[in-house]
């Protein structure tokens, strides 16, 4: 099965594990096992169809928007990690 | 889920000394410790460096992914977990923007600092809701000691 690696402060949402093993031959089919599995996750990972823009999905050392998006391809034992982009701001 | 951190004075300092000397413009950093129990212990404060576009960088601070993922590595290898991230509010209040909660994740201690003027005028920690309707403050407890 595939892996995917969660970030700290997400692993409130999967009992604390920080690899979660799914199914699924494209990344979005592999997130959406996950948020199958854990649905708390969703709204953190998604907004609406679209990863959320802070979201970013390694395999590797390469970003899937880099690759095909969520179309992008995966092997059967692929390892991939949920990054956030930290980012912040006083607004205007 | 916690709703106190706890901030060694000597930290504190760390984190006032790194958001001034950044303006005008934003700086930040993440936070190190321990978050297994009803206090979140601040161990260590890792100053990061702001990619944001030189232009935007009055009123914008960000990190590359990788450096999260470096970080989060680093963390586990000490034994410490990483906890929340800082960053400043040059010319501006220290409550967390549209921007910010847009940015955030729950179960994660946001530290803010303003700073007036070139000095900080004050500093408050907050937390995303679960469900990531607003944030809300944080009771942040400084201690003398490096200990907690």
């Amino acid at each position: 099965m595939a892996a995917i690696t969660i970030p700290t402060p997400l692993r409130m949402f999967t009992e604390q594990k920080k690899v979660v093993e799914v199914t699924g031959s494209t990344v979005g089919q592999a997130l959406d096992d996950l948020t199958r599995q854990y649905p708390a996750l969703r709204d953190h990972l998604f907004n609406g169809a679209e990863l959320r823009r802070f979201v970013n999905i390694y395999i590797g050392e390469e970003d899937i928007r880099f690759l095909n998006g969520l179309d992008t391809q995966i092997s059967a034992d692929e390892s991939l990690r949920i990054i956030p982009t930290v980012a912040g701001g006083k607004g205007v | 889920m916690a709703h106190r951190v706890k901030l060694s004075a000597a930290l504190q300092a760390q984190i006032i000394a790194q958001m001034e000397a950044a303006f005008p413009n934003e700086g930040g950093g993440f936070l190190l410790g321990d978050a297994s129990g009803e206090t979140v212990e601040i161990r260590d404060v890792i100053g990061v460096e702001n990619t944001s576009a030189p232009q935007e960088r009055y009123h914008r601070y960000a990190m590359t992914p990788l450096d999260w993922a470096r970080m989060e590595d680093e963390a586990e290898e000490l034994g410490l977990t990483l906890v929340g991230y800082y960053h400043s509010h040059p010319h501006s209040p220290a409550i967390p923007s549209e921007y910010d909660r847009d940015h955030a994740l729950p179960n994660f201690t946001y530290i803010i600092t303003s700073v007036m003027q070139a000095k900080a005028a004050d500093l408050r920690a907050w937390r995303l809701r679960a469900d990531r309707s607003a944030f809300d403050p944080v009771d942040l407890q400084i201690t003398a000691d490096n200990g907690v």
